[in-house]
């Protein structure tokens, strides 16, 4: 009786790549359904299109590198950058900005480094920065969250917005787009406005809601609750999000102690733009993160710190695309340093 | 050494390690059954770790059951013996249990079935007042190894220099695996009298019995036998069933707390472990006078009809214990001898049962559900699952990469080598990497490197001493010719060389004469002679009146060095 | 100006002092390039590399006259080590120089053959085989690096090519058959 030749373990867990992408986009659809909600058909037309290009993306790129295509495509790791991505982007954005976008996560920064596991850089963030820095005006294209000033256009217009660039008669797109609250508070403090006067000016106090920003603070909290979720599902490393909220709010409390009229609050800081998003959804990124526990911890830290740092002084207005490609950087040597000390070994 | 800690009762925990589905039950339903007796055994000589013995029988011979087979001679080496009485059929190459299928030298022996055993005597209660030395004599005489799975000859471990604590082992912590749990229920007093001696020998100041906490008829009938005990320096451990709790520098750190240094052995910190079925092999050899015969085989998964556990004379074929349990189901696909996460496929049940063999785990789908087709996998998604599980606490994607990648330094630089094998880290890969095939890849790899590095290293020594012994002849040569130069230049004239050598030859000429004349040995058998031998003896004088012609006529010309190597061409 | 110049004339001579002076102070007897390329030399000394055996290969690669292409039975290995010792670039092995043998080799000479010519004794550059003129030859196996330089000579073609099989202790476990996702079948 002849067997079949393999070597152990002969026994496995059920966990799959798919899996855990499957997991991270349920983690994200409550934060999606909120954004959808508050900032309107721009947030959704957006995802569809950028999935639709990343997929797009790499099926030709596995085709061009001679790969099996069906499983490397429907691993779902081009979906969650495609998501991440898509959240990021202006929901008014062009949709040539979007594609580029997305061509180049997909393209220059997954493929050329190799493909899913070889990129040192999180795709969705450098796709971000990419038209970030090229098209500075165009990334500042927010619609008003609903409920302050005239919301976010209907169906139709935001079509016409996206793919004609025509805007609906009588608007610019000036008055149809709104800064968000972080870019708010910064240009006004560039114009000599403390927080404080900002945040209950006529003009922009509808802007910051309760805590810190209408729409912003419920995307923010679902995102939390989907995180929360997908770190009890072991999913995520519970090191990254803790370490990086925990950093977060030690430095914003230092210098809102310092000068409270200068500096936000850490609660601003916690539940306004892409904090809980990059948190749990991006800094997680496991590829490009880095992968001993104390150099997550480290990681994570890093990004909270570069995070304030832009949201603060730089020229920016969120600064987490940035941190997190620095911080992606920074990896190899934060990992080298940070190896566990082996069983057995003293110091 | 340091003194040791009081110990607790309480216990540590190492990094990492897995719960998994023990499927235990499968195969302690019923008692251990004894397999009858065979036709045939095939005895590999090489069970354990080491160097084979040196084989003491010749095919054809009669022997007795218990008769030594082949003894070592060696340091680590073990004997091997005959489980029954019978002939020596063949000692050859047939297919021995390892991952490579490779065939090695077995001795094979037909069972005459008279169960006749060679003339042994057992030490008994004697061995306390014995040395350690002449105890381990006894033991490495008997054959016996370490039966947890790694065979490492038992009488080599056993060093009572700074041993402080004997950890015997029934852990068992392998998924599958009951053939322990077994014999700690049924034959717990002996376990605890060889375990005695083992402290004896060792010197050792506490014996610590661990077993998992998924045993409680092992824990209950190992208690009572240890209150029966009156030397009282036995204590049972209760630990909790984490795979791989049962590899010695987990329980080692479990039971103690202590880490086994890294390139280092347990007895480098004062302990020993060693497996419960060794302690009994242990005491069959000195209470009984019996050499290792048999051991208990689990023979289990959905792949077999009555999965149970078998007492197994070793050499029986693997086939025969398959049938013994009502042989295969409908739906199996592989052999596996050892446990799930770290056995190996065994290619063909013709094999037979070795030492090692604690398990025959027949799989159908049932028991490997999520094993893929292939070796192909997903690349690694950096997650670091594997670090948070790795029981050594490395870190396995660093080993894959430089692994895969062929890079042996940096592999040896993340400590390869500590690297147990236990399988907890493709366990959880959600790429599905076969981690544990890669490492053992490299490790492979590193150890042909070094052997090679090790013959290429005396190949250059004795190339160098080939360059060096044709230096010397070449100057040997040279000194030769310039000092009959210089003899030559000395002369005055050159016919005198010439004259000289002729007086010489013509002294020898006259010198053969009169010999001859004085022994009067002209050729016999010159009569009668054929064609052809006419034709050679003419050749020949031919040749001798050429070589008399030539020595004549030489000239001036120092002599051209006849005390060549090469070939005389006649 | 001149201050420039002077001290830029300064600095030069203190450095090309130090220089000088440590070339000669901390001088290393023999040349170490060498020693290490010939220490990751297989040493089979089988000669294909067109040098007389691997120590002159050493000399000539350390003077630049050599490739590291050259040495088959090193195998991509040893090109992979000389090109990490040296800085350059890997690169495949040159075929006019050989092949890879696909596994290791010894010899054996079948001694009912042998006439006892020692030529193989003399083409050996390891000293491999026992012998002596008009008495038996047999191979050391345990010492033939597989060079295979002693099969020419014989001149009753005695010597037998036999692969080294692994055994228990020297069989190796293969790199798990795919890495990474299968490319696609043929078209």
């Amino acid at each position: 009786m002849l067997f079949s030749k393999s070597s152990s373990p002969f026994v496995l867990d059920d966990s799959s790549v798919q899996g855990i992408m499957l997991k991270v986009l349920y983690a994200l659809v409550p934060g999606t359904l909120a954004a959808i909600w508050f900032f309107g058909w721009g947030v959704l037309i957006n995802l569809i299109l950028v999935s639709i290009t990343c997929i797009a993306a790499e099926a030709w790129v596995l085709w061009v590198r001679d790969r099996a295509i069906k499983s490397t495509l429907f691993d779902g790791s081009a979906l969650v950058t495609a998501c991440l991505l898509a959240l990021a982007l202006p929901p008014l954005a062009p949709w040539w900005l979007s594609v580029i976008a997305a061509l180049f996560a997909i393209l220059v920064a997954k493929h050329l480094y190799g493909g899913l596991g070889f990129n040192p850089f999180n795709p969705a963030m450098v796709g971000y920065v990419v038209v970030m820095i090229s098209f500075p005006r165009e990334m500042t294209f927010w619609t008003p969250p609903l409920g302050v000033a005239q919301g976010w256009p209907n169906f139709v217009d935001t079509l016409q917005i996206i793919f004609a660039s025509t805007v609906p008669a009588g608007e610019t797109i000036d008055s149809i787009t709104m800064a968000t609250p972080i870019d708010t508070i910064k240009t006004q403090l560039g114009l000599e406005n403390d927080i404080e006067s900002t945040r209950t000016s006529v003009q922009y106090g509808p802007l910051f809601g309760a805590i810190s920003g209408t729409g912003w603070q419920w995307i923010n909290a679902l995102f939390l609750l989907g995180g929360l979720w997908l770190a009890k599902q072991k999913v995520i490393d519970w090191r990254i999000p803790t370490s990086f909220l925990l950093s977060l709010v030690l430095i914003s409390n230092i210098f809102a102690v310092y000068d409270y009229a200068s500096f936000s609050s850490s609660l601003f800081h916690l539940f306004s733009g892409g904090t809980m998003l990059a948190a749990f959804f991006i800094a997680t990124d496991p590829v490009s993160a880095s992968t001993t526990p104390r150099g997550r911890w480290i990681y994570a830290a890093g990004i909270a710190a570069l995070v304030y740092i832009i949201r603060t002084w730089g020229g920016y207005p969120d600064g987490i695309a940035f941190a997190v490609v620095l911080m992606n950087m920074a990896v190899p040597l934060i990992d080298y340093y940070t190896q566990p000390r082996t069983f057995g070994k003293t110091l | 050494m340091s003194m040791p800690a009081e110990p607790t009762g309480a216990l540590s925990q190492f990094h990492g390690g897995l719960k998994l589905e023990g499927h235990k039950h499968l195969s302690t339903r019923t008692p251990i059954a004894l397999m009858p007796p065979q036709d045939r055994y095939i005895i590999p000589l090489m069970q354990h770790i080491g160097q084979a013995g040196d084989v003491l029988v010749h095919t054809g011979e009669r022997v007795l059951k218990g008769q030594m087979l082949a003894q070592p001679h060696q340091l680590v080496s073990a004997a091997i013996h005959s489980p029954v009485s019978g002939m020596v059929r063949d000692i050859g190459n047939y297919p021995v249990p390892h991952p490579s299928g490779i065939s090695a030298q077995c001795i094979v022996i037909d069972n005459d079935y008279k169960d006749e055993w060679v003339e042994h005597s057992a030490v008994g209660e004697e061995c306390f007042h014995m040395t350690s030395t002449a105890l381990r004599r006894i033991i490495r005489d008997a054959g016996i190894v370490g039966l947890g799975g790694a065979g490492f000859p038992t009488a080599v471990k056993q060093t009572e220099i700074d041993i402080h604590t004997l950890i015997i082992n029934g852990v068992e912590c392998e998924p599958y695996i009951s053939c322990d749990d077994m014999l700690m229920r049924e034959r717990a007093r002996e376990i605890v009298a060889g375990s005695e001696v083992i402290g004896h020998i060792i010197k050792a100041r506490e014996i610590i019995i661990a077993i998992e906490d998924n045993k409680p008829e092992a824990i209950a009938a190992m208690q009572a036998a240890i209150e029966e005990d009156t030397t009282g320096y036995f204590r049972l451990q209760a630990v909790p069933t984490i795979y791989p709790s049962g590899g010695e520098k987990q329980i080692i750190k479990v039971v103690l707390d202590k880490e086994v240094p890294i390139n280092g052995l347990p007895n480098d910190i004062g302990v020993l472990c060693q497996n419960v079925g060794t302690a009994y092999a242990i005491c069959r050899a000195i209470y009984h006078g019996e050499p290792l015969l048999s051991r208990i085989v689990t023979i289990t998964g959905h792949g077999v009809q009555h999965p149970q556990n078998l007492e197994v004379a070793i050499g029986t074929p693997m086939q025969a214990c398959i049938d013994y349990c009502g042989g295969y189901n409908e739906q199996h696909s592989r052999m596996i001898m050892g446990g799930p996460m770290m056995g190996f496929a065994v290619q063909s049940d013709q094999m037979p049962i070795i030492k090692l063999t604690n398990c025959l785990l027949v799989t159908s789908d049932e028991d490997t559900p999520a094993l893929p087709a292939s070796t192909a996998h997903l690349p690694c998604i950096r997650c670091a699952r594997c670090v948070d599980v790795c029981p050594a606490n490395l870190l396995p994607q660093q080993l894959y990469w430089y692994a895969a990648a062929q890079n042996f330094e940096r592999v040896v630089d993340y400590h390869l080598f500590d690297c147990i094998e236990c399988g907890c880290c493709a366990y959880v890969c959600p790429s599905r990497i076969p981690l544990v095939q890669y490492f053992r890849f490299a490790k492979s790899e590193i150890w042909e490197q070094e052997r090679q590095r090790k013959k290429a290293d005396i190949a250059r020594e004795r190339h160098e001493a080939h360059q060096a012994r044709l230096a010397k002849q070449k100057q040997e040569r040279e000194e030769k010719l310039r000092k009959k130069r210089e003899a030559l230049k000395a002369r005055p004239a050159s016919s005198t060389a010439v004259d000289a050598k002729k007086a010489a030859i013509a002294a020898a000429l006259a010198r053969v004469e009169a010999k001859k004349k004085q022994q009067d040995v002209a050729p016999k058998n010159m009569d009668n002679l054929s064609e052809e031998q006419q034709q050679l003896i003419e050749a020949v004088e031919k040749r001798r009146a050429q070589a008399v012609n030539e020595a004549n006529n030489e000239t001036n010309n120092p002599a051209t060095d006849q005390a060549h190597t090469s070939a005389d061409k006649h | 100006m001149l201050t420039v110049v002077i001290t830029l004339a300064v600095i030069s001579a203190v450095f090309g002092l130090v220089l000088g002076y440590s070339a000669i102070r901390f001088k290393i007897e023999g040349d170490p390039v060498v020693e290490q390329i010939d220490s990751i030399l297989p040493q089979t000394q089988c000669g294909q590399c067109t040098y007389a055996g691997c120590r002159p290969y050493a000399e000539a690669i350390a003077r630049g006259e050599a490739d590291i292409n050259q040495c088959p039975p090193g195998g991509e290995a040893t090109i992979v080590a000389l090109a990490d010792l040296l800085g350059v670039e890997v690169k495949p092995l040159n075929a006019e120089h050989g092949t890879v043998k696909e596994v290791k080799t010894v010899v054996r000479i079948d001694e009912q053959v042998c006439i006892g010519c020692t030529l193989c004794i003399q083409a050996c550059p390891v000293d491999a085989i026992l012998g002596a003129a008009k008495h038996m030859h047999t191979v050391i196996t345990s010492e033939c690096t597989g060079c295979d330089l002693c099969i020419p000579p014989c001149p009753v073609d005695c010597i037998y090519v036999e692969t080294v099989e692994p055994t228990l202790n020297t069989w190796k476990w293969e790199l798990p058959a795919a890495d990474h996702v299968a490319p696609r079948p043929a078209k």
